[in-house]
């Protein structure tokens, strides 16, 4: 097959949007914390988008996409992006591009874990960190969802990384959070968030990089991609009205709340952009609204300093996206049916998918995280976490 | 009267407030405020060497009371704001020669 300029150019420009979405989770988690930590927390996703991109084209591509190891993890064939050229192969995009493309995804998978390390990490110890949860979690995760290992086998879909990037992401940050430890002061005295617009952009950078992220996965410009964008954005309408509601009701209708339920909406529509219609995303971006919002207090409730809530929204989230492509998925639309279809054993296929993807995250992060934190301290001490992390890891003020 | 300008730590803001609603005080301006003290600011030691912090963000209380109830007033803020370790902050007492309400023209007084 001969160079399809239609779909390069659409995936050219989605490898853009989805690097757009690092530093947007950086300034929407940046404006969650409080001031002496704020560029800290932009910081640790640009340090993320850095580390994990060269991670990416010496050997994480190859880990993720190399031939099959036993369905767990690619061999090292494409080590140093070796024999991958810029000839476009059968997709009709060279095979350069997709590299670039899913590299951004592993990158914004890592950002996203910076949730649970907020306003108390280690710098230096963090950087070992991420190098290692790329590696040994990130990229075999991928390679079964994505790159022929046992998920894709057993056929549990995942259109754009629900599994992969937000149940991972999600229940990491958790475990994280578990190790690391709270904040010094949380439960005594409230840690407010200190700008609050500054998220509501960086809220803006995500749903913006996210048509990338979900209608690029089609890997084609073509009436699939057309419908996953239409989908993403329909979802994250309903998943923001739907959190909007819920606070309202127990209170103010929140902004924050707002564009949380947006993300949640986004979250939830990942794995299922490529397999449902529309009328199927206002009702997953609507539940998955309420059901993050419910995780979230449920987190506090539990006094668990996950501090910017990613398993709330994205572990969450994304378990109940990948549930929900197993229920909604329909023919019409690329050729598979859910549960709704009278196809029971694709929603076992996807549950499975995501419930092995969680415990194999969670766990994996606990023995990391313990692991770094009893050889370099994953945490700074508390006369750094005082003063914070801005002066104390980067030597700036904002 | 007196005023009570009391410069503490900006986390112990609510333990204070407390303190004083318990007490019956409820006005009060408060003010974000840099300072350093008799330790001035934090040294953080690196392998590469020292940074020194030396203005700390603090919060300044500003509070005006009859003379009777200053010692009380005192004794709440410090129950309030203290935490053992350096840093915790001041107090400082000084008088007041007239109190105006804005809205009334009334002046408050001691008796």
């Amino acid at each position: 097959m001969t160079l399809d300029t239609g779909t390069t150019a659409w995936l050219l420009a989605s490898a853009a949007l989805v690097m757009l979405m690092v530093p947007g989770v950086g300034f929407f988690y940046g404006g969650l914390v409080r001031r002496k930590n704020f560029i800290s927390m932009v910081a640790l996703s640009f340090i993320v988008l850095a580390l994990v991109s060269l991670q990416w084209v010496l050997f994480g591509y190859s880990l993720s996409f190399g031939g099959d190891v036993g369905g767990f993890i690619g061999n090292l064939d494409f080590l140093g992006l070796s024999g991958i050229g810029m000839e476009a192969g059968d997709a009709g995009y060279p095979p350069l591009l997709f590299v670039v493309y899913q590299g951004m995804f592993a990158a914004i998978t890592m950002a996203i874990v910076t949730s649970g390390f907020a306003e108390r990490v280690k710098l230096s110890a963090f950087i070992i960190f991420a190098l290692l949860w790329t590696t040994l979690v990130y990229d075999p995760l991928a390679h079964w969802a994505w790159g022929g290992g046992w998920a894709s086998a057993l056929g549990s879909l995942d259109f754009a990384g629900g599994t992969v990037v937000h149940i991972s992401s999600g229940f990491a940050a958790l475990a994280v959070a578990m190790v690391i430890g709270k904040r010094s002061g949380f439960g005594q005295y409230s840690l407010e968030p200190h700008n609050i617009p500054m998220t509501l952009l960086g809220a803006a950078l995500l749903w913006f990089g996210w048509f990338g992220f979900n209608a690029g996965s089609a890997l084609a410009a073509n009436g699939l991609a057309a419908n996953a964008f239409l989908v993403t954005n329909t979802s994250a309408a309903a998943g923001a009205l739907a959190w909007l509601a819920a606070s309202w009701y127990r209170g103010k209708p929140s902004s924050l709340g707002m564009i949380s339920g947006a993300i949640a909406g986004l979250v939830a529509i990942t794995p299922a952009a490529g397999y449902v219609n529309v009328g199927a995303s206002i009702v997953i971006g609507a539940i998955a609204g309420l059901i993050c919002y419910g995780a979230m207090l449920f987190r506090l409730k539990k006094g668990l300093d996950e501090s910017l809530d990613a398993w709330a929204v994205h572990g969450m989230g994304g378990l109940w996206g990948a549930f929900a492509t197993g229920i909604f998925a329909t023919i019409a639309i690329n050729g598979y049916s859910g549960l709704l279809e009278g196809n029971v054993s694709q929603f076992f296929a996807n549950a499975a998918g995501a419930l092995a993807a969680v415990i194999y995250a969670f766990a994996v992060t606990l023995i990391l995280a313990v692991l770094v934190d009893k050889t370099l301290g994953l945490r700074v001490s508390e006369d750094e976490e005082y003063v914070g992390l801005d002066i104390s890891q980067h030597g700036e003020r904002v | 009267m007196k005023m009570i300008k009391a410069i503490i730590r900006p986390e112990r803001l609510d333990f204070v407030k407390k303190r004083l609603e318990d007490q019956g005080i409820n006005g009060m301006t408060v003010m974000q405020v840099e300072g350093r003290g008799d330790q001035k600011g934090i040294s953080l030691q690196y392998r590469g060497g020292a940074i020194q912090v030396d203005l700390i963000p603090k919060v300044q209380v500003e509070i005006v009371v009859r003379d009777s109830v200053t010692e009380t007033v005192i004794q709440a803020i410090q129950e309030g704001a203290k935490t053992g370790k350096f840093g915790d902050g001041r107090i400082f007492i000084l008088p007041v020669e007239r109190s105006i309400k804005v809205r009334t023209g009334e002046e408050e007084r001691d008796s």
